[in-house]
């Protein structure tokens, strides 16, 4: 099975996720798009990992790593949100402009 | 048929599926839709996984992601009441940020294919899983890094609890 379908279709789900992040409004939604684009990755390291057969398993090692750091993330990044919501009464990254130039 | 062509046909199906299930995520008009839209990319990726010959990490894709992440997900939703009938949760940069992720998708995917055309993933496997040699591998090459992994969702953990604790020590 040729390897660029697996590449070229993580490249399109990572492309989908840098547009939500640009274009979603609510600071939960952004999160969902990052967490699209580290799957896409995640589906590159597996890819790789399997046309690598025979010399280790790195790909999946990796691709664990990633998404135990992808769990940090969203509990950090969702106490955030949270913490924003409280004082703010909005989620909303178009409002959250008190440090910009 | 044979187990190559059976492969193709699970390929097509399950990026169709995450495709769809993609571009709903960033579309949809309802917050909650949008995080069960995530979970059919996830269950998706979850199944490209089984056709690449990782199940381990297929399992851990379905229980941390689909099972804990999603869910957080959820309760986030809901903590912040996201106004789930609000028609339009995006922002006026549309345009800009259709271009930008074309532009992404268009050069990456075109590096992609120039370079790796023509390599092939072999299918022909009759080694068993590989469960156990991740294992072996995570306790003996990887043990420094998975130790950091540990202290990392620790910190995460503490962090999370302090940021989003609500400040009772005024008395």
């Amino acid at each position: 099975m040729p390897v660029h379908y697996f590449l070229v279709l993580s490249a399109f789900l990572f492309s989908i996720g840098i547009y939500g992040v640009l274009a979603r409004q609510n600071a939960v939604l952004v999160l969902l798009s990052i967490e699209l684009m580290l799957n896409a990755v995640n589906i590159n390291l597996i890819a790789f990992s399997a046309w690598f057969e025979g010399r280790g398993l790195p790909g999946q090692i990796f691709a664990l790593f990633v998404i135990a750091v992808a769990a940090a993330e969203v509990g950090v990044g969702l106490a955030i949100v949270i913490l924003i919501y409280r004082n703010r009464q909005t989620v909303d990254v178009d409002e959250m402009s008190l440090m910009k130039w | 048929m044979s187990a190559a062509l059976w492969q193709q046909i699970v390929f097509w199906a399950l990026a169709v599926v995450m495709a769809f299930a993609a571009i709903r995520v960033v579309t949809t008009r309802n917050v909650v839709h949008a995080a069960l839209y995530l979970v059919g990319t996830l269950l998706g990726a979850a199944a490209m996984y089984v056709l690449l010959f990782a199940e381990f990490v297929a399992w851990v894709q379905v229980l941390v992601y689909v099972g804990a992440i999603v869910v957080l997900m959820l309760f986030g939703l809901m903590l912040t009441r996201a106004d789930i009938g609000k028609s339009n949760f995006d922002n006026d940069q549309r345009l800009l940020a259709a271009v930008c992720s074309a532009a992404v998708f268009g050069v990456t995917s075109w590096v992609l294919v120039d370079a790796f055309e023509g390599q092939e993933i072999s299918l022909a496997r009759t080694t068993g899983t590989t469960t156990a040699s991740i294992g072996d591998a995570i306790f003996s090459a990887y043990v420094l890094p998975f130790e950091v992994v540990s202290v990392l969702l620790l910190a995460a953990l503490v962090g999370a609890v302090v940021i989003a604790r609500r400040d009772t020590g005024d008395e």
